[in-house]
């Protein structure tokens, strides 16, 4: 059964690497939902493991607050965009010492 | 009667209260009668248990008004010592304070902080009568440090002058001085004895100390105690605040630095005389002390120009006076010449300060002369009390200096001589200073001529009843060579109050009289002396510095003794204060503060390049500290 956690951690770090190898901001949000999704499978196996069905019940709020917390990403990214002209993440630097 | 014994000290202390809280709300002029009033309630509780003392009624008390510490097995309580000897301590400090205070009114009416001084008064007398009515040297303690706050608060009254100030402070830590003797006086009382009552103290004493050997441990206690006394009272080598201490309003110079608090000293002696009794270095110490202050201060007495100047250091010659008596072992001889000074030397101080009102504020004798005819009652009483402190009897002064010239004669005739000498020296100063003031022509300016009036009503009067208790307060204790019912009443009082009845003396009555008889003539010549310098010749005192003697000289500047503290200790002080300073201070310290100073700046100058905004560096960063975290918890 060990597979689910190899695919699992397979499906991570290919959402991290997203993260730090991406430039673009959407495709880093993508990347971001990769990891979170993998742990959400994450949860659903070791639900069906140990019989218990509230993993899998928790796996849907936590996938419905996601969908809430994207949003407010994508608004933030349409404000950058509407700003900047872009949506590349090196346009954002302005914030250092 | 015992019931309302709290409120003697709790009376001044709402003055002070209401004086102080309300200080902004309280009309100037009301002032003054607030403080009064308080007094005077004091003042006639004292005078019921004044009349059932002198009846004879009056056993020693202790009267608790509650308990103050409790731990391990110290338990004081703040409670009050009735017996004769605090009783008349009581009476001197509430009567005299209640006409000081009278005379405050109207010599203060025009001074814009009349509230605050009244309120500083009030907790003067509040302490001062804490510090002789408790029955435990803690209480005295708290009393003696309040008196010494409230000497500093006085003297420094108009601190906006920085002499002043500096007169404060200098008052304040010579009597620190004093008051550290005094603490480890205490301490070690209460490490031998595990108590600080002062009946259980005595009892103790008494039980465990053999009086017929020396005891270590007495002489130790004794003289550290004496310190304290040292230092309130104006000794060498503590006198030099006293004279400084004249910068304060005159009538407080009367009050604090005259008639009551210098006299504390001399309570806590006579209080403690079983211990003293024990240790007879201790007294002999104390008689040379007493003996060298009486004429050190008394010949810088004789040159000096400052009206108050020349009292202040009178006061110190008297009060070398009454440690001569203690010495001699004569505790009820010094709380008699307390008592007779108290109102002499206030009398005097009070007439400075008539005079200086009407002089607009002059001290300097030179610019004075011929005041009798324009202040006439200041003149009478000013006489009065010059007189009194001569020893002219029947006043005051000379049956209060008999019996001390008599005790040291009992001595020896050399103490006696020192003792007459020093009353020489007296005399010849203060009939110096009242030719200069009342006699001869006015030396002032016209402006001060035409000013020149005499002090309203309510200044004269506590003058008058000064005046009139110094005429009568002698004969409290009359010699046996005069009367044979009835004499040395005073000392009688006093040994109600465990205060043992000096020996008869065995001096003839023949000898004494001739001893009377010798001083007084040295006396009168003196007079006569200073009356031919002062109002026959006109001699002036040299108004400037090069135009006087040697031993001029050096008696007007004090003998150089504050030059000498300066040198000896001040500067030393200093000296250490500046390498403190400006080596360890600033090449240390100030080093190593800087130093963690310097190393966060530059620590911080050099890492903030990893913020360099870019969220991708974050994220590796992250992410890389999370892998070493995981890589460390599974290693390790």
């Amino acid at each position: 059964m060990s597979e689910y956690l190899v695919l699992c951690s397979i499906l991570f770090s290919l959402g991290a690497f997203g993260v730090l190898y991406r430039r673009n901001i959407l495709v880093m949000f993508m990347s971001i939902e990769l990891m979170l999704n993998s742990v959400n499978l994450l949860m659903v196996y070791f639900s069906a493991l140990h019989n218990d069905q509230s993993g899998q019940v928790f796996v849907f709020f936590i996938m419905a607050v996601a969908a809430a917390e994207i949003t407010i990403g994508l608004a933030i990214l349409v404000m950058i965009f509407r700003h900047l002209g872009s949506i590349n993440i090196d346009s954002l630097k302005k914030l250092k010492w | 009667m015992m019931e309302f014994v709290w409120l003697i000290p709790a009376l001044p202390l709402l003055g002070f209260l209401i004086l102080s809280l309300f200080n902004k709300y309280i009309p100037k002029a009301a002032s003054g009668y607030i403080a009064s009033g308080m007094l005077l309630g004091s003042f006639l509780i004292v005078l019921n248990l004044l009349f059932s003392a002198i009846g004879g009624n009056l056993k020693p008390t202790v009267v608790i008004v509650f308990d103050w510490i409790n731990v391990g097995d110290l338990n004081l309580a703040l409670s009050f010592q009735l017996d004769n000897l605090s009783v008349w301590f009581m009476s001197i400090i509430t009567g005299v304070g209640f006409l000081i205070h009278m005379y405050s009114i109207s010599y203060m009416h025009d001074d814009e902080g009349v509230t605050r001084y009244f309120s500083y008064l009030n907790l003067f007398v509040f302490s001062m009568l804490l510090l002789v009515m408790g029955s435990n040297y803690v209480v005295m303690f708290t009393g003696w440090e309040g008196v010494g706050l409230c000497s500093y608060l006085l003297i420094g009254f108009w601190f906006k002058n920085q002499a002043y100030n500096d007169a404060a402070k200098k008052a304040f830590i010579m009597n620190r001085i004093g008051d550290l003797g005094f603490l480890l006086g205490m301490l070690l009382i209460y490490h031998q004895f595990k108590t600080l009552e002062y009946s259980q103290v005595f009892d103790q004493a008494l039980k465990i100390i053999n009086p017929n050997e020396q005891s270590g441990i007495m002489i130790a206690i004794t003289l550290l105690l004496f310190i304290g006394a040292m230092g309130k009272s104006a000794q060498i080598p503590l006198y030099t605040w006293l004279p400084d201490a004249m910068a304060g309003p005159t009538p407080v110079s009367a009050l604090i630095h005259a008639a009551t608090m210098v006299t504390a000293g001399i309570y806590m002696i006579a209080r403690s005389n079983v211990l003293y009794s024990m240790a007879p270095c201790t007294l002999d110490f104390i008689y040379i002390i007493g003996t060298s202050t009486a004429i050190l201060a008394a010949l810088i007495g004789l040159t000096q120009t400052d009206i108050k100047k020349v009292l202040a250091y009178s006061t110190v010659s008297q009060l070398g006076f009454m440690f001569m008596a203690i010495g001699l072992g004569g505790y009820s001889a010094g709380v008699f010449h307390v008592t007779t000074h108290a109102f002499f030397k206030a009398l005097l101080f009070l007439g400075a300060g008539s005079v200086i009102h009407a002089m607009g504020g002059e001290q300097d004798i030179r610019k004075m002369g011929g005041l009798m005819k324009k202040l006439p009652i200041t003149f009478v009483t000013f006489i009065i009390a010059t007189l009194a402190i001569a020893g002219i009897p029947p006043l005051a002064g000379f049956f209060s200096k008999d019996a001390i010239l008599a005790l040291a004669f009992e001595a020896s005739p050399v103490k006696w001589g020192l003792g007459v000498f020093a009353a020489l020296l007296t005399t010849f100063y203060m009939f110096r200073m009242l030719y200069l003031t009342f006699f001869g022509e006015f030396r002032g300016t016209t402006h001060q001529k035409e000013h020149l009036h005499e002090s309203p009503l309510l200044m004269t009067i506590p003058l008058m009843v000064l005046a009139f208790l110094t005429v009568v307060s002698g004969f409290i204790e009359i010699p046996h060579v005069f009367v044979h019912d009835g004499s040395n009443w005073f000392s009688h009082y006093l040994a109600g109050a465990n205060i043992a009845l000096p020996e008869a003396s065995h001096i003839s009555a023949s000898t004494e009289f001739m001893l009377m008889g010798t001083a007084l003539v040295l006396v009168v010549l003196v007079i006569l002396i200073t009356y031919v310098l002062y109002v026959s010749k006109k001699t002036l005192p040299a108004s400037s510095e090069s135009e006087m003697s040697f031993l001029d000289k050096l008696s007007y500047n004090k003998f150089y003794v504050d030059e000498l503290y300066d040198a000896v200790v001040v500067k030393p002080i200093a000296l250490l204060s500046d390498f403190n300073s400006n080596i360890i201070e600033k090449q240390f310290i100030d080093r190593i503060v800087n130093l963690s100073g310097r190393s966060i700046q530059w620590s911080g100058k050099t890492i903030r390049y990893i913020q360099s905004g870019d969220v991708n560096t974050y994220a590796i960063f992250m992410v890389v500290g999370i892998v070493v975290i995981l890589f460390l918890n599974l290693v390790l």
